[in-house]
């Protein structure tokens, strides 16, 4: 599979009356033709502020993504783009559906117009044209009679209903890659089941790229095809979904995996509870970011930052247990047995 | 067991503009023992927080009865009420906005025990520090602000203040709804810690079925105001009686890219109806695949099938044999 997205060494810091605040360090990976690649983590991870970097979405002075980067779609530098290529790439190649649909709507513009104006914008069409087109992505999104929805107000809506105008605007353009942050955690669980299915059946339809941000495993494991663990703006372990479920070498995540519930375990047990806090981000990191919380953790994960380990052809993992001198330590697989 | 409190036919009706009323809850009845943990699920707009504020009497119920230890909460007046006030608390679900930004941690817990207690400043102030230290807070805390915490911080001073006139009965309105998820095991450790030491009874709402279906002894599922079923958590999780509770609990994602229930998923199409013009009948029909004749004419009563477990469906029956 060819790669569409490719990012190197990702650096986005944000400039605060407290001093600098590095968000994401050094964050590398692609994206393929057709997959689903979804970004896990605690909030304040860099989830959210990846994928805002991927659609150049961050504002300076305020944020600043740091020279070094690199963000090539296509083999074209993204960083570098003028504004009218940027404005293009914006909708044409890449869209976004935001978190909550509650308040990313415009209030004042009725849903039909909000699709109508990526579309008037993108494509050069006339109103009436756009009209149209716009009807058939409500369609598309399984919305029931949209020649009457298109003229609802967001207010009108659910919230699933809403989400679904998010989708309709953001593949208003029929883009190429498609950054879902956190697309079902406003909604309800029948609700959330139907969005993803949506999103499914619209990515074999339309082969889009898809990067899912979220914290809910439950979700990654229906619907990703490869998975990436953050943590304090770095990925520290990433692989497909089956070796991220069956194979997980991080304690950090196996932290994760075990503070879901498991159906049919014992009611009223304690739960694994992770504890304290990601580090404040604005301190520099010079070792293991996870070494404060890590119930492994060893003198030398309180010096200096692990490598990044290569397991399989996906699977790769920063942590100093994969060290051939580390220790054997029991894994989460071995706990749960 | 005792049951600390009772509910008989409970409906709240809340009137919006000219002559229309919103049915929030409808005819529901359920009872919970002491030191048990009572499960309410349900989708939002189902009625969900509107009942577990009814049960504290922060709304008047439109009809219906409430009975907390066998006496009726709508007649009490005076020192009584007083009395009810303290033994029942609530934890709220947003623990950003549910703190005053302008009062300390010590003086939000000190609050509930200043109006229900005749104490010194300084019994108060130990109160308040043996109540926090109970919640995993240290002492510092008290002087703080609830802009300096975390989350999962403020959510524990939300568990303090509940906790601080020594309560028997806490609704949880969806306390771990708007935390992280490592941070929503802790909370819920917390709460089944608390509820051990001191026998506390819980009315736990929420919409997050796994968590609900790990710290409760009972579970009720709503839908749209009324109470479709009602069972142990063993029998609501593995043996669902109900159209609508079978098709909530599979639509959980499970955590495991292998599993293999996922295809025979219960989709349920459309969404709930607005509660302000429900469908007449069963309020489930309009999204119910087993819906016949009798349900659009006619109102399921919510039926106790054992003791214990009630179910509101015409083909009840139909569905367990299946």
């Amino acid at each position: 599979m060819d790669n569409i997205l490719k990012v190197e060494n990702l650096q986005v810091s944000f400039n605060t009356y407290a001093g600098e605040v590095k968000a994401v360090r050094g964050v590398d990976f692609e994206l393929r033709r057709g997959e689903t690649l979804a970004f896990v983590g605690e909030s304040g991870c860099g989830k959210t502020v990846t994928a805002k970097a991927l659609m150049r979405l961050l504002q300076p002075p305020f944020a600043e993504i740091k020279p070094q980067s690199k963000i090539a779609f296509n083999d074209e530098d993204v960083l570098s783009m003028g504004k009218k290529r940027l404005r293009q790439y914006r909708g044409d190649d890449v869209s976004m559906i935001f978190q909550d649909p509650m308040t990313s709507l415009n209030p004042t513009m009725t849903c039909g117009r909000q699709i109508m104006e990526t579309l008037i914008l993108h494509k050069g069409i006339t109103k009436a044209q756009a009209r149209e087109e716009a009807i058939k992505t409500l369609e598309l999104v399984k919305i029931p009679d949209p020649e009457k929805r298109i003229d609802a107000y967001p207010h009108q809506l659910s919230g699933g209903m809403r989400q679904r105008v998010m989708i309709a605007i953001a593949l208003a353009c029929s883009p190429q890659i498609l950054i879902a942050d956190e697309p079902t955690t406003a909604l309800d669980v029948t609700i959330q089941a139907q969005i993803l299915d949506l999103l499914q059946e619209l990515q074999d339809r339309l082969e889009t790229s898809i990067i899912l941000v979220t914290h809910d495993l439950g979700v990654v494991a229906n619907f990703a095809d490869r998975i990436q663990v953050m943590y304090a703006g770095q990925v520290i372990e990433r692989g497909t979904v089956e070796e991220i479920f069956h194979q997980a070498r991080h304690p950090y995540t196996w932290a994760l995996l075990s503070s879901v519930p498991k159906p049919g375990r014992e009611t009223k047990k304690e739960l694994y509870s992770l504890m304290g806090t990601p580090p404040d981000l604005i301190l520099p990191l010079t070792s293991c970011p996870f070494a404060p919380r890590c119930e492994f953790c060893m003198n030398i994960c309180k010096e200096r930052m692990p490598k990044e380990t290569t397991l399989s052809d996906e699977h790769r993992v920063s942590c100093w247990l994969q060290h051939p001198m580390a220790p054997k330590v029991e894994t989460f697989y071995e706990r749960q047995a | 067991m005792t049951k600390l409190l009772e509910v008989k036919n409970l409906s709240k009706h809340f009137s919006v503009g000219k002559n229309r009323t919103l049915k929030a809850v409808q005819d529901i009845s359920f009872s919970i023992d002491r030191g048990e943990t009572l499960g309410l699920v349900g989708e939002s707009g189902c009625g969900k927080t509107t009942c577990g504020r009814t049960v504290l009497k922060l709304y008047e119920p439109t009809s219906g009865q409430i009975l907390f230890k066998g006496q009726d909460i709508s007649a009490l007046t005076g020192r009584d009420l007083m009395s009810f006030k303290k033994s029942a608390q609530i934890i709220f679900q947003d623990p950003y906005s549910s703190l005053d930004p302008r009062m300390t941690i010590g003086e939000i817990v000190a609050e509930g025990i200043g109006v229900h207690f005749k104490y010194s400043e300084r019994e108060k102030q130990a109160k308040v520090l043996e109540i926090l230290a109970k919640v995993g807070l240290r002492d510092e805390y008290a002087s703080r602000f609830a802009h300096e915490l975390s989350g999962g911080q403020r959510q524990r001073v939300g568990i303090a203040r509940a906790l601080a006139v020594d309560p028997e009965f806490i609704v949880c309105d969806e306390p771990i709804s708007a935390l992280d998820v490592s941070i929503q095991a802790q909370i819920v450790n917390l709460l089944i810690k608390l509820q051990r030491e001191q026998n506390l009874t819980y009315l736990f709402i929420s919409h997050d079925l796994s968590m609900v279906r790990h710290i409760s002894d009972r579970v009720g599922i709503m839908y749209l105001g009324s109470l479709v079923e009602v069972g142990t958590s063993d029998q609501i999780f593995s043996h669902a009686l109900h159209p609508y509770t079978k098709a909530l609990i599979s639509a959980i994602p499970v955590a495991d890219p292998d599993f293999e229930g996922r295809d025979s998923r219960i989709k349920l199409e459309g969404e709930v109806p607005s509660p302000m013009n429900p469908p007449s009948g069963c309020k489930f029909r309009t999204r119910c695949s087993y819906a016949s004749d009798i349900c659009s004419k006619e109102m399921p009563i919510l039926e106790e099938i054992e003791p214990g477990r009630s179910v509101s469906c015409h083909h009840w029956r139909d569905i367990a044999q299946s």
